[in-house]
């Protein structure tokens, strides 16, 4: 969760924000950031200016709803297990390694 | 010409420009490519042996693909995009793989890691973007004609910059199965060529449903080329006046002018409506797509395939953690919620519009293509490029751009017809009919 609701973007939620996109960045990049992310925000803020009461959202246009398919399996779309881990940098007896997220 | 001599002089002008230009990321070797030709067997398609480029933004198996970020670097797929399965099928020859912005964030083909591409109009300039490369590469001669991906005018912006003539389909209209995505709610499939002819030729190929992708469309696919010369006479265009005002260079408007006395000339009604939503749709978009785009890139991780996430570039940097504080708690409702709010208004103002008329048309670009390095670490100049394209994917419906003129200096001014959903038939009529009377997308830069 954020911090409260301010008016301008500080260093510390440009930092908080890096984190929660799993972005890691260099203090003179976040400085850079910041500085787009406010003039960015203060352009888009033009949103809330719209009078939008009972106007319902639009997520897509397509007005299709839940497109099924037959749940069977197609094998000639299956990957083998080397095309699946061909552009994988670290891989370990035919299985991806990932980095621990557990000590 | 023959197919394989037409190649060879492809290939001529990739050797004498592409060092000027840099539109490839990919290009395939030439022996590679006609061997593919020779091995073609005889075929109905009107695109059998045509060579062509794609925008890197599509999986192509067995050929890297980079979506223009080091992120991707050395990435090969092991599938097909559907757009590329079926152009194959098609028997089209495909020369490589293309610069843009990465991921599609930008409109300058400025925001990629393989190198700027050159407007060959005028190479101190941008080419545009996203789809800069492909753009740059019809205007000199490299291919006959290319796949672009428009999101928020990545067709429609370097098709105007570039003279070339470029479609921004219908969303759904074209599967999106393969494509990378930027913003998956906006994200369309489309032909650009130096013709609307030609565009009617591609997207009879490529157009339909497709089980591989839940939001392709299953409307029927009519026969483009078929009825790009049918009677339109009763058809009215609409001018959107808040378009033409403040903010439109005065060459670009005077050109559209100009075009506007031609489609008289056709017989087409004209008339001016109202389309009052410029700066509210810049904004919206420019929450929605950073959004999506945030979740689309969460994939990135490093683990299965691509590079780390340090590897993307500021713009990009910026877009995932616009979106980012868009969706994120205590902040939704005054963004992400309201833009999509904004988004309803926006279908509504676009039906009113085209209750008055069957198409609108308008500018694509509200100035000349910059000066290289104008455009980059300055999002909202980076945003006002796309001022009057932006609106378009938001409402879902398709978009025409195509060569209107020259300024003064000699760069090229384009305009885009904006018509209802499904209405792509109209379009390339109209303007496959502008085209048979008008020869500026006939011209070439002197390179």
């Amino acid at each position: 969760m954020l911090m409260k609701t301010t008016s301008k973007l500080n260093s510390k939620e440009v930092a908080y924000l890096a984190r929660l996109a799993a972005l890691s960045l260099s203090p003179a990049q976040l400085r850079d950031l910041e500085t787009q992310l406010v003039s960015t925000l203060d352009y888009v803020r033009a949103v809330q200016k719209a009078p939008t009461e009972n106007i319902p959202e639009t997520t897509q246009v397509t007005g299709l709803h839940n497109i099924w398919r037959e749940d069977v399996v197609d094998k000639t779309r299956m990957f083998s297990q080397e095309q699946a881990l061909q552009n994988a940098k670290t891989t370990h007896d035919g299985y991806f390694l990932v980095p621990a997220i557990l000590e | 010409m023959e197919n394989s001599t037409f190649i060879e002089s492809c290939y001529q002008n990739i050797e004498k420009y592409e060092g000027i230009i840099n539109s490839f990321i990919t290009l395939r070797d030439k022996k590679e490519v006609l061997a593919e030709l020779a091995s073609l067997r005889s075929s109905t398609s009107p695109l059998v042996g045509l060579p062509y480029v794609m925008k890197d933004a599509y999986v192509s198996k067995g050929l890297q693909t980079t979506a223009a970020s080091n992120v991707l670097k050395g990435f090969i797929p092991p599938y097909d995009a559907t757009v590329l399965s079926k152009l194959k099928k098609a028997g089209a020859i495909l020369l490589g793989k293309m610069n843009m912005d990465a991921w599609g964030h930008g409109a300058s083909t400025e925001n990629t890691d393989f190198g700027v591409t050159h407007n060959p109009w005028d190479p101190s300039r941008v080419a545009g973007g996203s789809s800069g490369g492909p753009a740059a590469a019809l205007a000199c001669g490299f291919a006959r004609f290319a796949i672009g991906e428009d999101t928020g005018g990545s067709i429609r912006n370097p098709s105007a910059w570039n003279n070339t003539t470029g479609l921004k389909v219908t969303y759904g209209r074209v599967s999106r199965y393969g494509a990378i995505a930027y913003a998956s709610s906006f994200d369309t499939v489309g032909p650009m060529a130096r013709t609307a002819k030609d565009c009617a030729l591609i997207l009879r190929e490529i157009a339909g449903v497709d089980p591989l992708d839940a939001t392709s469309a299953s409307e029927p696919v009519p026969d483009y080329v078929k009825l790009l010369d049918r009677d339109l006479s009763s058809l009215t265009i609409g001018l959107p006046a808040e378009t033409y005002g403040e903010g439109l260079n005065l060459e670009i408007n005077n050109a559209i002018q100009t075009a506007v006395k031609q489609f008289q000339k056709l017989g087409f009604k004209t008339r001016k409506v109202s389309l009052p939503i410029s700066e509210l749709a810049l904004a919206a978009y420019y929450l929605i797509a950073p959004s999506e785009t945030s979740s689309n890139l969460a994939r990135y991780d490093g683990i299965r395939y691509s590079q780390t996430r340090d590897l993307f570039t500021t713009e990009t940097m910026r877009r995932i953690m616009t979106g980012t504080y868009a969706l994120s708690s205590g902040y939704y409702d005054a963004y992400y919620r309201k833009a999509q709010k904004v988004r309803t208004l926006l279908i509504e103002k676009y039906e009113e519009a085209l209750s008055d008329c069957d198409v609108l048309l308008m500018p694509v670009n509200p100035g000349m293509p910059p000066k290289l390095g104008q455009l980059l670490n300055d999002p909202v100049e980076n945003m006002l490029a796309d001022i009057y394209t932006t609106s378009v994917n938001q409402v879902g419906v398709p978009s025409l751009a195509l060569p209107a003129g020259f300024s003064k200096s000699g760069l090229p001014i384009g305009m885009q017809l904006v018509g209802k959903k499904f209405s792509e038939d109209l379009l390339l009529a109209l303007g496959h009919q502008y085209q048979e009377v008008t020869d500026w997308h006939t011209r070439t830069p002197n390179l």
